[in-house]
């Protein structure tokens, strides 16, 4: 471990990682799908949004990513991220990140859907990756809700629970809770796996499928309650402590005002 | 009425001599307080008031009982409300337990104000008896079962009680015994920990995903990609079987990170690789209680349990690196077939879910 | 004579002529109960239960008990064209398709939740005041069983709607019967008649769940009741009281319109919450497939310490040849769980060993006055404390951002470490209390008045005690610790009893070693003589600078003045 961290630091290994990032990433996708490149490919941008996002890039992203996009010993190459990747990271306020760590906690949003779209378009253009999706494939109008459930609680619940509120991984680290989460991000977040997310293809889990899936977290989005207050639908934990706490302390004090005299 | 006394202030306040209201201690006891008279119980306006208090709150309740049928019958079952915090709710829901809790609530708010405002409020001593029996009683109770013992010849005939003994811890035996076709085995049936050691994986078996049954081609699972999978065949065999069992065994994962990143696997040579390309298969039903599993996380490759929080390596042969969880996650060796989808190389070659006792003879 | 009185006689007297019960009537109209709100705890789960079996015997109606496998095509939306079990579809039709009957269910599941929340606490209560002394052993006995059995009772019904949650939790249930050594294998195949989940699992413990356990749990209430009624109900220390009396209200009218009113207020609450707060919302964790899960999976807080326990056990299994055994499941759910409830059952035995105390109790101990027992009880509270945290570790660790290995590891920790303190901290706060009680016998209350007399002196009034406050603190027991007997007896013979005695010798030093023994009744009226005495010297300090009216005798105590020091018998 220690002959590693030393040469980490020798001015080669900037070189070499990159060298051979780009060589894992060309690896990578000519294994890949081309289905993904062919959503890539038709994904349109201008000339002016990559020019926008070159220089947004250049400002706000490149202490870490590397000018070129092409990461560093603290932050992860973006070749081959895709526009999806930018679009969820940025709009959902991950990125720019404070500090280096195992998570990025969500943020404020500090750029414009605008300038997102540029940086977008300049990291898409710099190796095929995941696109952001149009708006007729976030259209969730014909989708099947009952199978979205059957699909998110096949795909998804395990990490975000039943009810999308998130739940615990390893280390520290924590599935998101979905309630915010808009179905652009939903849709990057499949297709881009963003930290410890694994990533679900558009192969394996189809356009339509994602749509059931996006229309399904809306229907938990819109906290429908039947029964009555949720309990923040943590499921049993809370049941018990209202319980203990609201329920055993009601019949309490009418307890205590059985048993005081009367005046 | 005997044993009743109303507590008096006859005994001094310190309740030194009343003599035989003794504690434990030894010490004499203090002597009770003496009764303060309610407002209801001097004031008959404030006794008015408390009955018409009590009162209403009957009457009320009647009101809710009828509010409940009206709701019943007019509020639809499935008209929903809208609530600030709560959010939208079954109207009739809110209704129904509204009015039905309210009414019950007000009967037993009403009889509790009654008793506290207009029964009598004077507390009442009452002796213990002696819960031991007199040493009279005690003795007469013992020679009767004496005798019926003596008669009965339990004691004597040897013979009868013995044989009656042996009757009696031998008969519950039969309910004991039927309760073997709990599991109504069928004739050819595998053993218990043969049928737990197989699942429906074969060699060739299509890996289709979980819920739309769609074939996989090694090219549709990008490195960090997840896919919940299940045999082909799966549909088919829950149509015949009319049960969940095949799914309890047979359901798995796929995963995909670069070559690389394997550090090691459970089996394969060069020739016959357990991965295709980076993707490999594992059991999704948790070795440790058997939940099934599929919180990977695809940067350490940490598959986690949801129920425990059993954590096992997926680059790493699956063993366990956290929680409660003893055996690894079995690996399905996997490959593609002539027309470029992923299928099993065979089935698992350990058996998939919990331990079990005889788990080592399969 | 009013009508009423009138009818009510006609029926004594049409029952009577029959049953001749009138003497039996005579006594139990007349039977006095001791008014505490703590005494209204075994009541909640009284009436919880009543509140089960009606609402339960509702749910009969429309719940199919079977897992066969149908397309759902009711009036949730959300699940419509699922495939799922009929008794999964059957408790979505309760809850959307017949009118009331979510509240039902829901009515349901609070006061099963209400049922064992009582239990507890009224076991807790029972526990920590010794109501389980003699003679009340055994209805002790008989709550730890029905305690027992309304976990399982709980277990099963969570269990039944076949809805994800439940199926995990049946899917874990599985798991643990598998890692009972030799028997496990088979044992599992017998319950579920093959292999999991099988189609018979469902039918065969809704019987369980309503009809085997309801009705040892109807038998033992009526008997636990019987005997509570036979040996009258324990009282608090108090005024008038005594181990020979009890000291309360009659039956008729006052106890039934409290007691009787009680369970309607209970009823009320549960359906009041029912009408307003979703509990167990089957509907959004959808039908059971054993290939889902979902984060966050959590069974009822009942059984939420066993698997609390699962969750914190090391990976320990042992493969001896053939042949394994699961440490890992069998200790935390079997072994631990088995132990739990043994020593629960067998505690009232335990103690009475211990401190050879063979009394009669009828009045309670104040927790203070048992410390030994007090700190027992909490170290136990603090124990199931511990295992309740590491059942929710995972929302803990979300909730407060934490890391859930580290809660892990910490905890594992912690279950061995905290309950040994907290025993320590609580016996020490129980003797302290008992100090205070001491002192206030003989000094009665700081007032927190200071007086400052012409010589210039500071004192500080002392209240006299309240009638109720000494006759409470005067209700004690002061136990002695066996003595330690000899190893040999007086000819120098080996005592065969010898190991055993010194052990029980040993074990009532420890119960009973710190007591703080109260004053005599010569010191306390020494101290109040002394009190008196001088309240006469300082009255005219008193009348002076304060103008203070002091009507009844007071207690004026000043240390500083060179009073009387209590001897405090502190062994």
């Amino acid at each position: 471990m220690n002959s590693m961290a030393a040469r980490r630091r020798h001015p080669a290994t900037l070189v070499v990682m990159l060298l051979l990032g780009l060589l894992v990433t060309g690896v990578i996708y000519a294994a890949v799908d081309s289905g993904t490149s062919a959503q890539a490919a038709d994904q349109k941008w201008s000339e002016t949004q990559v020019e926008a996002g070159k220089k947004l890039f250049a400002e706000g992203c490149s202490s870490c990513h590397g000018l070129g996009g092409g990461g560093s010993s603290i932050a992860p190459t973006l070749i081959g991220s895709g526009a999806a990747a930018v679009d969820f990271q940025v709009s959902t306020g991950r990125m720019p990140l404070a500090a280096p760590g195992s998570q990025a906690p969500v943020k404020g949003v500090i750029y414009s859907q605008a300038e997102i779209d540029a940086m977008a378009a300049w990291v898409a253009s710099l190796a095929p990756g995941p696109a952001v999706p149009s708006d007729a494939m976030l259209d969730t109008s014909k989708a099947d809700l009952a199978m979205g459930g059957e699909l998110f609680r096949t795909n998804c619940a395990q990490c975000h629970s039943f009810a999308g509120k998130g739940g615990a991984l390893s280390d520290g680290t924590a599935a998101p809770t979905l309630m915010n989460a808009t179905p652009r991000q939903i849709y990057t977040a499949m297709v881009t796996g963003p930290a410890s997310m694994p990533v679900f293809s558009n192969a394996t889990l189809t356009i339509e499928d994602k749509q059931s899936i996006i229309k399904w977290i809306g229907s938990l989005q819109a906290n429908d309650n039947p029964g009555g207050l949720s309990l923040s639908r943590l499921g049993p934990v809370t049941e018990g402590l209202f319980v203990w706490i609201v329920g055993l302390g009601a019949l309490i004090i009418v307890a205590i005002w059985i048993g005081v005299k009367a005046k | 009425m005997s044993d009743i006394a109303t507590p008096g202030t006859t005994a001094d306040e310190h309740g030194h001599d009343s003599g035989d209201l003794e504690l434990p201690n030894g010490r004499p006891a203090p002597a009770p307080l003496p009764h303060e008279p309610r407002r209801a119980d001097v004031d008959p306006k404030a006794a008015r008031r408390a009955e018409r208090q009590v009162s209403t709150m009957f009457l009320l309740a009647s009101l809710l009982v009828i509010a409940f049928i009206v709701a019943y019958i007019a509020i639809d079952k499935n008209v929903v409300i809208a609530l600030p915090v709560i959010g939208t709710m079954s109207a009739s829901n809110l209704a129904l337990g509204l009015t039905f809790g309210l009414a019950v609530f007000l009967i037993g708010a009403g009889a509790i104000h009654w008793a506290k405002k207009l029964m009598p409020d004077v507390e009442v001593v009452q002796e213990r008896h002696v819960l031991e029996s007199s040493p009279a009683d005690r003795e007469e109770a013992i020679s009767v079962f004496d005798a019926g013992a003596q008669e009965s010849g339990f004691g004597s005939r040897k013979i009868i009680r013995r044989t009656l003994i042996t009757a009696l811890a031998l008969f519950p035996l039969p309910l004991v015994i039927i309760l073997r076709d709990l599991w109504v085995t069928p004739t050819d049936s595998p053993s218990p920990n043969e049928l737990l050691s197989e699942t429906i994986w074969t060699k060739g078996e299509r890996i289709v995903t979980d819920g739309s049954y769609r074939p996989i081609r090694p090219e549709d699972i990008p490195v960090g990609g997840l896919v919940n999978v299940v045999p082909a065949s799966l549909e088919k065999v829950e149509e015949v079987e009319g049960t969940l069992n095949a799914r309890a065994k047979a359901a798995s994962i796929l995963v995909r990170m670069t070559p690389a990143e394997i550090r090691s696997q459970q089996g394969g040579s060069a020739e016959e690789p357990w991965d295709v390309h980076g993707i490999l298969a594992f059991s999704k039903i948790c070795t440790h209680v058997g939940c099934p599993i599929s919180l990977y996380q695809q940067r350490t490759h940490q598959l986690l349990c949801p129920c425990h929080q059993s954590t096992f390596d997926l680059a790493d042969s699956a063993k366990v690196v956290f929680g409660p969880a003893a055996r690894r996650m079995p690996q399905l060796p996997i490959t593609v077939d002539a027309e470029g989808y992923l299928v099993a190389r065979s089935d698992f070659q350990e058996h998939v879910g919990p331990s079990f006792w005889e788990q080592g003879s399969s | 004579m009013s009508a009423v009185v009138k009818a009510g006689g006609a029926v004594a007297e049409y029952t009577d002529e029959r049953l001749g019960i009138a003497p039996f009537m005579k006594r139990s109209l007349n039977k006095v109960f001791p008014d505490h709100w703590s005494f209204m705890l075994g009541e909640i789960a009284l009436y919880s239960f009543i509140i089960l079996l009606l609402s339960g015997t509702y749910l009969t109606l429309w719940f199919k008990p079977s897992m066969t496998e149908i397309v759902y095509n009711g009036s949730y939306v959300p699940l419509d064209g699922v495939k799922m079990s009929e008794a999964y579809a059957s408790t979505l039709n309760i809850s959307f398709d017949v009118r009331g009957g979510l509240l039902m269910r829901q009515i349901h599941h609070w006061a099963a939740l209400f049922f064992l929340v009582a239990m507890t606490v009224h076991m807790l209560r029972v526990f920590f005041t010794g109501a389980f002394r003699k003679p009340r052993e055994l209805n002790w006995v008989m709550g730890a069983g029905l305690l027992t059995l309304g976990i399982l009772e709980g277990f099963a019904g969570y269990s039944l709607p076949d809805d994800l949650l439940s199926g995990t939790g049946l899917r874990i249930a599985e798991g643990i019967v598998l890692a009972i050594p030799i028997i496990g294998t088979w044992a599992s195949f017998l319950l579920f008649n093959g292999e999991f989940p099988g189609l018979d699992f469902i039918p065969r413990l809704y019987t369980v769940h309503v009809l085997l356990i309801p009705g040892i749990i109807l038998a033992l209430v009526t008997v636990h009741l019987m005997l509570v009624w036979h040996q009258k109900h324990t009282q608090y220390p108090g005024p008038g009281r005594t181990e020979k009396n009890v000291v309360g209200f009659p039956l008729l009218p006052v106890y039934m319109a409290k007691a009787g009113g009680f369970f309607f207020i209970v009823f009320g609450v549960t359906a009041l919450m029912s009408a307003i707060i979703t509990i167990n919302p089957i509907w959004a964790f959808g039908p059971y497939t054993p290939d889902q899960v979902s984060a966050g999976s959590q069974p009822d807080w009942y059984m939420g310490w066993l698997d609390g326990a699962v969750r914190i056990t090391p990976n320990w299994e042992w493969n001896i040849g053939a042949y394994s055994i699961s440490w890992n499941i069998f200790l935390p759910a079997v072994v631990l769980a088995g132990a739990v409830f043994t020593v629960m059952g067998a505690y009232p035995f335990i103690e009475r060993w211990a401190t050879g105390d063979n009394r009669e109790h009828h009045i309670l101990d104040r927790p203070r006055n048992a410390p030994t027992r007090t700190a027992l009880g909490a170290m136990a509270i603090a124990f199931y404390g511990m295992l309740w945290i590491s059942g929710g570790n995972d929302i803990i660790a979300t909730t407060f951002d934490l890391s859930i290995n580290t809660i892990t590891y910490v905890l594992r920790i912690a279950i061995f470490v905290v309950p040994p303190i907290i025993f320590i901290i609580t016996k020490r706060i129980c003797l302290s209390l008992q100090r205070r009680d001491h002192d206030k016998l003989l000094h009665g209350i700081e007032s927190g008045n200071i007086l400052r007399t012409p010589e210039g002196e500071f004192i500080e009034i002392h209240l006299p005690l309240g009638d109720k406050e000494k006759a409470k603190i005067l209700g004690k027991v002061d136990h002695t610790p066996i003595a330690l007997e000899s190893d040999v007896d007086e000819n120098g013979v080996a005592n065969p009893k010898g190991r055993t005695a010194r052990l029980r010798a040993k074990f009532s030093h420890w119960f009973y070693g710190d007591n703080v023994y109260l004053p005599t009744a010569a010191e306390i009226e020494a101290a109040e003589a002394h009190a008196a005495h001088e309240y006469h010297e300082q009255h005219s300090v008193i009348d002076d600078f304060r103008g203070l009216e002091v009507t009844s005798e007071p207690v004026l105590h000043s240390p500083a003045i060179g009073g009387h020091e209590p001897n405090a018998h502190e062994h």
